[in-house]
C-alpha cells in the first residue's frame, strides 16, 4: 500500500472542489481499501465525503430518492424501499455480505470496480489497470466473465448487483460538478470497454453523485431480483436478472428487464420486453421472449454455460414476479 | 475414587479464553523491538531470477534488509525428515539458488521497521525471471506419471500396487460392470489464521511463536536448516486458528523469519497473506482416479481395480493413502489398486483433511452408487451384500467395525426409507430432491507420546506435552483424561500444551492425537495416583511416562473407525442451484470422549466436505502456473447460509484393543464420505452422474 493523506469535507462544494483538483473520494471505502493494499489503486490524496448530508432515503410523489451515501444495508432495510420497490432491497441483500453492506454506499456501489481476478493481480496483463497490456483473461480463467459488450480489451463483467434493478426500472441520478448539476439515466454511467476498458463511467471531472431517483409505478412493485450462485452468499453473480411486469386483465402491458453477470455493464433487454408486451404470462412466453437474450452473445472458453444460463434465469426471475415459487 | 469425566459433554475449557481474545495466537506474541517481513514471491511459474533492483528499495524508508539468493545466508539444511514429510525427495531450499520451481515461491524477504514499510518495499521490488511455460495440468498430455518411490515394496505403508486374486480377469468376466474416471480439483486448506511466525535470537538460541501442528517437528527441522543443536531451537504455539493439515510440515516462512531476524538482530514476525496462502503452505492434491467394479447380478462384488493418480511437485514425492480403503472396504476376492505420481511445477502438495482417505472414497462409494443403479439394488443394500467378515487385504480380524449399525442408525434417524429409488423421482415443489449415501472409513492410528503430569500440595494438577490444539478441543478432551484418571474435578486440572520443551507428542493430525496424546497423559497421570497413594507429601509428586500401542493387537487387528454418511439435496431444475439441505452422519470411532466435542468435529468435517463436493477448488493460469482465485472472494467455501441442517450420531462401540482408552479418534473421517453421499444425491435428484468435483452449477444445468 502507498503512503496516502486523508481529509474530511463538510460540504458538497468542498468536495467538488477536491474531485476537480484530481484528489479521489471515498466513501464506504469498501473497493478503494481493497484495492489500495494491493496497489492496484494508487490514489496519493483521498477525501472523505461521509459526512456530507446525503444519506436520506425519502419518497418524492410517488418516487423513491436514494442519497449516494446511503448505505446499502439501510437501503435495503427501510420500509419504503420495501414497500415500493422491493427488488431494489432484494437486490441490495443479494449482494456482498453483511459487513459490506454496513459499509458500502450506493454511490460507490455504482461506481465500484470489476472483480477480474488478473485486474486485481499487478503482475497480469489488464488493460483496464494497465492500457495496452493485453487482456489476461482472455486466454486464462473466464468462468465468471462477460458475454454482453466485450470487447478484445476487456470481458470483465460490472460486478453490482443493484445496478442491475436500477437500470431494469429507469432509475436517473443526479450529479453536480464543477460545471453544475445533470440528471441521466443511471443506465448511462456505464460505458462498454471496446479500446478504453480503463474508462468505466461517465462521470466529468470533479463530479460527485449527489442521489439516486427510481421512478414509482405498478411495475416496481412486483418486480423481483433473481442472482444465480454457486454459493448461498458473498459471491458475484454468475447471472443475475431484474425483472418486472405490468400485468392487467390479464395481459402484460409493461414488461422491465436486466441482467447482470453476463455484460460488460448491467445489461438492459430492451427487446425481451418488447416480445413480452401484450402477451399473456406464461412460461411459454418468458421462454420465447428470453431466447431473444442471446442475440449478440459472445461466449469465451470457460463461459459457455452462461449461453443456457441467462434464458433460463431470465425465465425464472418473470415466473418469480407472477408469485410463482 | 473415580468420576466418570470422560464421555462428558464438558463445554470447552479455553472456550471463554478464545471468545474475550485472552487466547494468544502466534502473531500475537509481539516482541519488543521487533522489525517485520515480507515475501516476496514470484511472478513466473518456472525458471530463473536473472535481476533484481534491491538497491532502490535498500533506501527506502524504515528497509533493514533486502534478502534474496543473492546475499541470503548458505543455510546448513541438515537431514531432516518426519513422517510427515514425504519420503522421497528434498525439500524446497528458500533463497539458496535463482531457480523458480513453481509459481509464488519466494524469492526475496524485505525487512523493515514497520509492516507497511516492508508491504510497500516488497510491491516495489523489481525482479526480472528468464522463464519458462511451467507444466501445471498433472491430467493434460505433458503428465508423466511415476511409480513413488516409497511404495516400491510391496510391504510399504502405501503400496504403490496391491492386488489379491486377478482383479483384471474378474472384471472381463463380470456379469455386470461399472467402469469410470473421477476427477477432483486442487484444493488449498484456507483455515482463518493465517500462517505466521515471530522469531527471536539470543545468541545461537532461536525462539519461534509460530503456528504449527506439530512443534517438535518445527524445533528439528529449523535446527537442521541453521546447524543448530536441537535444544537451542525452541517452538512456541498455544493456540490455532484451523489448520486443516497445513500447519503439519515446517514451510518455508518459518526459515525465512528466523534468517530474517538473524540478519537484522532483532525479533522479525512474518504472516503470510491470504494469497501467498496459495503458494507455498501445501495443498490437497488433485487426484483422477479410474474405478471398475465387476459384480454377479445378485451383487457379490467380484472385482475391484482402483488406479487413482495424485499431483506432486518436481522436487519432493508427496504420497497419500488415496487407494487403502478399496483394499478392505469391501468383501471381494479379487482387488488391485495402483497409485501413481504425477510430478508438475507446483509446490509439494500436503495432507488436507480426510487426505487420501477422502479423496479414494469418493470414486469407490461413487461407483458403488453407480453399481447400485445398475443392478436395481437399494444402495446399503449393496453394501450389506459385500460386508466383510475380516480386512481382507490385511488378512486380518478387525479390532472393531460397525459400518452397518451404523447405517442402520444412520438410515433412521435421516429417514431412508422415504426415499423413492428413481432418479428424479422425489420433489419439493419445483424442486427436484435427491438423496445420496456413501460409507466413510479413517484408520485408528496411534503414535508414541510422552507426558508430563505433577500433584500440588494445594489439590491441583499440571499436566503438560508439546501437543497442538487445532480446534477439535484437545485442550478439554485431555483435561477429562487427566482429570478422571487423576480423580480430580476439571477445574483442578491445568492442561497444557504448544511448547517445543514440553514431552514430545506426534503430529496433530490423523486424527491420532486422542488415541496417542491421551494414553500418555492417562500413563502419566497413573503414575502419579500411585505415587500419591503411598502416602502425604508436601512436596508436588511428579511423573513422565510414554505410551504406544500394544505391538501385539497391532499385528493382530486391522483398525479403522467407520461411518456412513446421508445427504439430501434439492436441486433448482431452471437454474441448476444445487443446496445441501440435510446431513446425517453416524460414526463408529470406539469411546466417544466428550459427544458435545465429537460433534462439533462431526459438523465441521461435514462443511469441509460439502466445500469439497460443490465449491472448493484451486484453479491454476496454465501459462504461468498461477492461482488465479488465490482470494477468499473467489476460492468458495461454504459460508453460513450454504449450511442448513447437520447432524451426527455415534454407535456405542467398545473396542478393547486399539488402547487403554478405546478411542478410535475422530476429525478426518467427518470430511471423508460427505462429497461422494452428495454426488450421489445429485444423480438421484437429477439423474445426471457428475464425476469431476466440485459439481457446479454449470454441470447440472442440462440434466
Amino acid at each position: 500500500m502507498l503512503p496516502f493523506t486523508i481529509e474530511k469535507v463538510r460540504s458538497v462544494e468542498a468536495a467538488i472542489a477536491a474531485a476537480s483538483s484530481g484528489r479521489r473520494l471515498i466513501a464506504g471505502g469498501t473497493t478503494l481499501i481493497d484495492l489500495m493494499r494491493d496497489e492496484v489503486e494508487q490514489p496519493q490524496q483521498l477525501v472523505d465525503i461521509n459526512a456530507l448530508p446525503l444519506s436520506e432515503i425519502r419518497v418524492d410523489r410517488s418516487d423513491l430518492v436514494i442519497g449516494a451515501l446511503a448505505r446499502m444495508a439501510d437501503v435495503a432495510a427501510h420500509p419504503d424501499v420495501q414497500r415500493l420497490h422491493p427488488m431494489v432491497a432484494e437486490s441490495l441483500i443479494e449482494g456482498a455480505s453483511p459487513q459490506l453492506r454496513n459499509m458500502a454506499s450506493i454511490g460507490g456501489n455504482l461506481l465500484q470496480r470489476v472483480r477480474c481476478p488478473y485486474f486485481r493481480m499487478l503482475d497480469a496483463a489488464c488493460n483496464k489497470r494497465s492500457p495496452l497490456s493485453g487482456c489476461a483473461a482472455l486466454g486464462g480463467l473466464n468462468a465468471g466473465h462477460a458475454i454482453l459488450g466485450t470487447s478484445d480489451h476487456c470481458v470483465a463483467t460490472h460486478p453490482s448487483d443493484v445496478a442491475v434493478t436500477l437500470v431494469a426500472l429507469d432509475a436517473t441520478m443526479r450529479v453536480v460538478g464543477p460545471k453544475g448539476e445533470r440528471t441521466f439515466l443511471v443506465e448511462e454511467l456505464f460505458r462498454l470497454p471496446g479500446d478504453t476498458p480503463h474508462l468505466e463511467h461517465t462521470l466529468l471531472p470533479g463530479e460527485l453523485i449527489v442521489e439516486v431517483r427510481v421512478p414509482g409505478g405498478p411495475v416496481g412493485r412486483r418486480g423481483r431480483y433473481l442472482k444465480v450462485r454457486d454459493r448461498a452468499s458473498y459471491e458475484f453473480a454468475l447471472v443475475s436478472a431484474a425483472a418486472a411486469l405490468d400485468v392487467a386483465d390479464g395481459v402484460i402491458r409493461g414488461a422491465r428487464l436486466a441482467v447482470g453477470g453476463v455484460g460488460t455493464r448491467p445489461w438492459r433487454m430492451r427487446a425481451v420486453e418488447s416480445a413480452l408486451i401484450g402477451k399473456v404470462p406464461d412460461r411459454k412466453v418468458f421462454e420465447a421472449a428470453a431466447r431473444l437474450a442471446l442475440e449478440g452473445a459472445l461466449p469465451l472458453s470457460g463461459n459457455r454455460y452462461k449461453l443456457e444460463l441467462l434464458p433460463r434465469t431470465i425465465v425464472r426471475a418473470f415466473e418469480m414476479t407472477g408469485g410463482i415459487a | 475414587m473415580t468420576m466418570a469425566i470422560i464421555g462428558r459433554p464438558l463445554a470447552r475449557v479455553d472456550g471463554r479464553a478464545k471468545v474475550t481474545g485472552a487466547a494468544r495466537y502466534a502473531a500475537d506474541f509481539n516482541q519488543p523491538g521487533q522489525a517485520y517481513a515480507v515475501i516476496v514471491s514470484a511472478t513466473v511459474g518456472l525458471g530463473r531470477v536473472t535481476g533484481m533492483d534491491s538497491a532502490a528499495i535498500e533506501k527506502m524508508p524504515g528497509i533493514l534488509a533486502v534478502l534474496s539468493h543473492l546475499n541470503a545466508p548458505r543455510l546448513a539444511y541438515g537431514q531432516h525428515k518426519s513422517y510427515i514429510d514425504p519420503a522421497t525427495g528434498e525439500r524446497l531450499h528458500v533463497l539458496q539458488d535463482e531457480r523458480i520451481r513453481f509459481h509464488g515461491q519466494p524469492v526475496a524477504v524485505v525487512v523493515a521497521t514497520t509492516i507497511a514499510q516492508a508491504e510497500r518495499a516488497a510491491a516495489a521490488l523489481r525482479v526480472s525471471y528468464n522463464a519458462e511455460r511451467p507444466v501445471v495440468d498433472s491430467a493434460g498430455p505433458e503428465a508423466r506419471p511415476i511409480v513413488p518411490e516409497a511404495g516400491r515394496q510391496p510391504d510399504a505403508r502405501l503400496p504403490a500396487d496391491k492386488a489379491r486374486g486377478d482383479a483384471d480377469r474378474a472384471l472381463a468376466e463380470s456379469p455386470v460392470k461399472v467402469d469410470e474416471t473421477y476427477d477432483i480439483a486442487r484444493e488449498n486448506h484456507n483455515p482463518m489464521e493465517p500462517h505466521a511466525t515471530i522469531a527471536s535470537w539470543n545468541g545461537d538460541r532461536l525462539t519461534l511463536w509460530s503456528k504449527s501442528q506439530f512443534v517438535v517437528n518445527e524445533q528439528a527441522e529449523i535446527a537442521a536448516i541453521f546447524g543448530l543443536p536441537l535444544e537451542n531451537v525452541t517452538v512456541i504455539c498455544p493456540f490455532i486458528g484451523g489448520a486443516f493439515g497445513t500447519s503439519l510440515r515446517t514451510w518455508p516462512h518459518v526459515t525465512l523469519a528466523a534468517m530474517a531476524a538473524q540478519h537484522v538482530r532483532r525479533p522479525v514476525k512474518l504472516v503470510l497473506t491470504r494469497k501467498q496462502m496459495f503458494f507455498t503452505t501445501g495443498h490437497r492434491p488433485r487426484t483422477v482416479q479410474r474405478i471398475a467394479l465387476g459384480a454377479t447380478a445378485d451383487g457379490k462384488l467380484t472385482s475391484v481395480v482402483h488406479e487413482g493418480t495424485g499431483e506432486t511437485s518436481r522436487y519432493e514425492e508427496f504420497m497419500e493413502a488415496l487407494t487403502s480403503v478399496t483394499t478392505f472396504l469391501y468383501s471381494c476376492p479379487n482387488v488391485r489398486t495402483r497409485y501413481r505420481l504425477v510430478p508438475v511445477d507446483t509446490g509439494t502438495p500436503n495432507h488436507m483433511r480426510g487426505p487420501g482417505e477422502a479423496s479414494g472414497v469418493f470414486a469407490l462409494e461413487c461407483a458403488m452408487d453407480e453399481l447400485a443403479y445398475k443392478l436395481r439394488l437399494d444402495p446399503i443394500d449393496l453394501r450389506r451384500r459385500n460386508e466383510p467378515a475380516i480386512d481382507e487385504g490385511e488378512n486380518k480380524p478387525f479390532s472393531s467395525r460397525s459400518l452397518m449399525r451404523c447405517y442402520d442408525l444412520g438410515a433412521e434417524h435421516f429417514g431412508w426409507a422415504r426415499r423413492t429409488p428413481e432418479p428424479r423421482s422425489m420433489r419439493d415443489g419445483r424442486l427436484l430432491v435427491g438423496m445420496g449415501v456413501a460409507s466413510a472409513s479413517y484408520p485408528a492410528f496411534h503414535a508414541p507420546a510422552t507426558a508430563r503430569a505433577r500433584l500440588l500440595p494445594d489439590g491441583t494438577a499440571e499436566v503438560e506435552i508439546a501437543a497442538s490444539d487445532m480446534g477439535p478441543g484437545t485442550y478439554t478432551s485431555m483435561t477429562q483424561v487427566a482429570a478422571e484418571t487423576l480423580g480430580l474435578p476439571v477445574e483442578r486440572v491445568r492442561f497444557s500444551l504448544g511448547r517445543s520443551d514440553y514431552p514430545p507428542a506426534p503430529s496433530h493430525g490423523g486424527s491420532w492425537t486422542m488415541a496417542s496424546v491421551g494414553s500418555a497423559i492417562r500413563a502419566a497421570c497413573i503414575a502419579v495416583r500411585e505415587e500419591a497413594a503411598k502416602g502425604r507429601t508436601d512436596r508436588p509428586i511428579e511423573a513422565t511416562a510414554s505410551s504406544q500401542r500394544d505391538p501385539q493387537a497391532a499385528e493382530r487387528f486391522s483398525m479403522h473407525s467407520f461411518g456412513a454418511v446421508f445427504v439430501e439435496i434439492a436441486v433448482d431444475p431452471d437454474v441448476g442451484t444445487i443446496r445441501v439441505r440435510r446431513a446425517v452422519g453416524a460414526y463408529g470411532i470406539g469411546r466417544v470422549v466428550n459427544p458435545r466435542l465429537a460433534r462439533s468435529q462431526c459438523t465441521g468435517g461435514m462443511v469441509g466436505g460439502i466445500g469439497m463436493a460443490l465449491m472448493e477448488r484451486t484453479v491454476l493460469d496454465a501459462r504461468d502456473g498461477r492461482p488465479v482465485n488465490a482470494h477468499m472472494a473467489d476460492y468458495l467455501m461454504p459460508v453460513n447460509l450454504d449450511i442448513l441442517q447437520l447432524e451426527a450420531h455415534f454407535v456405542e462401540e467398545a473396542d478393547p484393543h486399539v488402547n487403554q482408552l478405546g478411542v478410535k479418534g475422530l476429525g478426518e473421517i467427518a470430511l471423508v464420505g460427505i462429497a461422494p453421499a452428495i454426488a450421489n444425491a445429485v444423480f438421484h435428484a437429477t439423474g445426471k452422474r457428475v464425476r469431476a468435483l466440485p459439481i457446479r452449477i454449470e454441470d447440472v444445468l442440462t440434466a
